[in-house]
């Protein structure tokens, strides 16, 4: 048996659905860390940008799923669901925390979102997730068909590339963190372009 | 060890920060971008000896030690607000003197009109400067009269102990009412000039970072709003608070802007 098949078996026996509850926990996990004083001493920034890095982390993590069937063959699709709702939840909480505790002021967040292009970007890119964490069930698989289905989930490319712009723009001076990301992101989506090209042809 | 600074009226009624606030929570790029990257990675840096340039248009040109900086200086506290362009605000009680004080004696020539200043690189304690995050060395400037005047000090300490490494060891400038950055730390070089110097911020991004750079609510920076600030030391519900035009020190400076347009000369 090849490396990636022992994986594979070994993988069918670990269900997906603890990948809910830690990540469910992982926001309160700040949260608590943040009353704390485990975030230093400015911890709604400190809370926010966790939430922001670990949206991307997810977002990359459930674009891997893919590029690294085709590469090892270790399938993790049936993880994918839980990774693509988890990072769903992260960016919501993402984007609660910038509203309820950073902005506060309501007449602000409006006039950011349409003035600050950063903002912009991240909010498209969170309004892009929405139908695909509402479809992300069987049922919704069954009613639209698997064609549908995937092209509309394919809107996560688009919310991934967003989100690590988002991230670029909001740096000061040259720094490598966020390049990294958006690196990474482009990388994993250059990687599905063989296949696509083949497909179009063919 | 105690400096054993004067104190002042200067921020009276204001309530500082805590000493580890003010010392856990610095942008120092040559030390990395997190906030926490000063107070870990600054420790390496060594501030004893240290010397000063000061050149350009003094009468008295040179390499001073610290020593002879504060060679009979009598150093004072002053409660001042801080203001980051980030839009958060610490209370710092800074210990320190007039930088008025030292350019007098060193004899500024009639011909100058800036104050250039310039950090310290040193690449081997400083992995910010390996990393090009800026083109260091950090440099700023004043205008001479904002140098000149009385609210402008160096700054060698706080809460009368001396300044640790991630707030500008061994000195650094401090000009209340600009934006945080314009207070250069572990200042290496002074020079006056006749021409407005080149300012690190400025040069990265000009369109987002002017040469004045003073506190001002109602020029926003183009990727946020600075008409409110967020106090550190509040928690995750700290509420947001008016920021103010010179961040509060608009009765002592706005004379010296009087006639210029603000949103032009941000």
């Amino acid at each position: 048996m090849k490396p990636s098949q022992r994986i594979n078996l070994a993988l069918s026996r670990v269900p997906a659905w603890p990948l809910y509850i830690v990540g469910g926990l992982v926001p309160f996990w700040y949260l608590y860390l943040g009353l704390t004083g485990g975030l230093g001493v400015e911890p709604i920034e400190a809370l926010e940008h966790r939430l922001g890095e670990l949206a991307l982390q997810g977002l990359i993590a459930g674009l891997a799923v893919t590029p690294l069937r085709n590469m090892t063959g270790v399938n993790l699709v049936k993880f994918r669901r839980a990774i693509g709702l988890v990072t769903f939840y992260f960016v919501t909480c993402h984007l609660l925390v910038w509203l309820v505790l950073d902005v506060q002021i309501l007449s602000q967040i409006w006039a950011d979102i349409l003035k600050r292009p950063y903002i912009t970007i991240g909010m498209i890119g969170f309004v892009l997730l929405i139908p695909l964490a509402v479809t992300s069930n069987n049922w919704s698989i069954r009613k639209l068909g698997p064609l549908k289905w995937r092209r509309l989930h394919q809107l996560g490319y688009a919310a991934a590339i967003l989100g690590a712009v988002h991230w670029v723009m909001l740096a000061k001076g040259f720094q490598i963190e966020p390049l990294v990301y958006l690196g990474i992101v482009v990388l994993l989506l250059a990687m599905r372009v063989p296949k696509a090209v083949k497909r179009a042809v063919a | 060890a105690s400096l054993g600074a004067r104190k002042t009226s200067y921020g009276s009624g204001l309530e500082p920060n805590t000493f580890e606030e003010i010392t856990s929570y610095n942008n120092f790029y040559e030390f990395g971008v997190g906030k926490d990257d000063p107070a870990q990675n600054a420790g390496a840096m060594q501030t004893s000896p240290w010397s000063v340039v000061i050149d350009g248009m003094v009468d008295r040109p040179g390499t001073y030690s610290m020593d002879q900086i504060l060679e009979g200086q009598t150093l004072e506290e002053r409660i001042y607000r801080f203001r980051c362009v980030e839009a958060w605000s610490m209370v710092i009680p800074w210990v320190g003197f007039e930088l008025a004080d030292l350019l007098d004696r060193v004899g500024v020539q009639s011909g100058a009109r800036y104050v250039a200043f310039e950090t310290a690189v040193i690449p081997e304690v400083m992995p910010g400067v390996r990393r090009r995050v800026l083109d260091f060395p950090y440099v700023e400037g004043l205008r001479l009269d904002e140098a000149m005047h009385p609210l402008t000090i160096m700054a060698t300490g706080i809460y009368d102990e001396p300044i640790p490494n991630q707030n500008g060891a061994p000195m650094r400038l401090v000009v209340p009412w600009k934006y945080g950055f314009k207070s250069i730390k572990s200042i290496v070089r002074i020079t006056l000039t006749d021409s407005e110097p080149p300012t690190s911020w400025n040069k990265a991004n000009a369109r987002e970072y002017g040469f004045y750079s003073n506190v001002n609510p109602t020029v926003d920076h183009p990727r946020w709003s600075q008409a409110t600030e967020r106090r550190i030391g509040g928690g995750l519900f700290a509420a947001r608070q008016e920021t103010l035009m010179f961040n509060g020190y608009e009765n002592e400076v706005a004379g010296l802007y009087e006639g210029m347009d603000l949103s032009v000369n941000y």
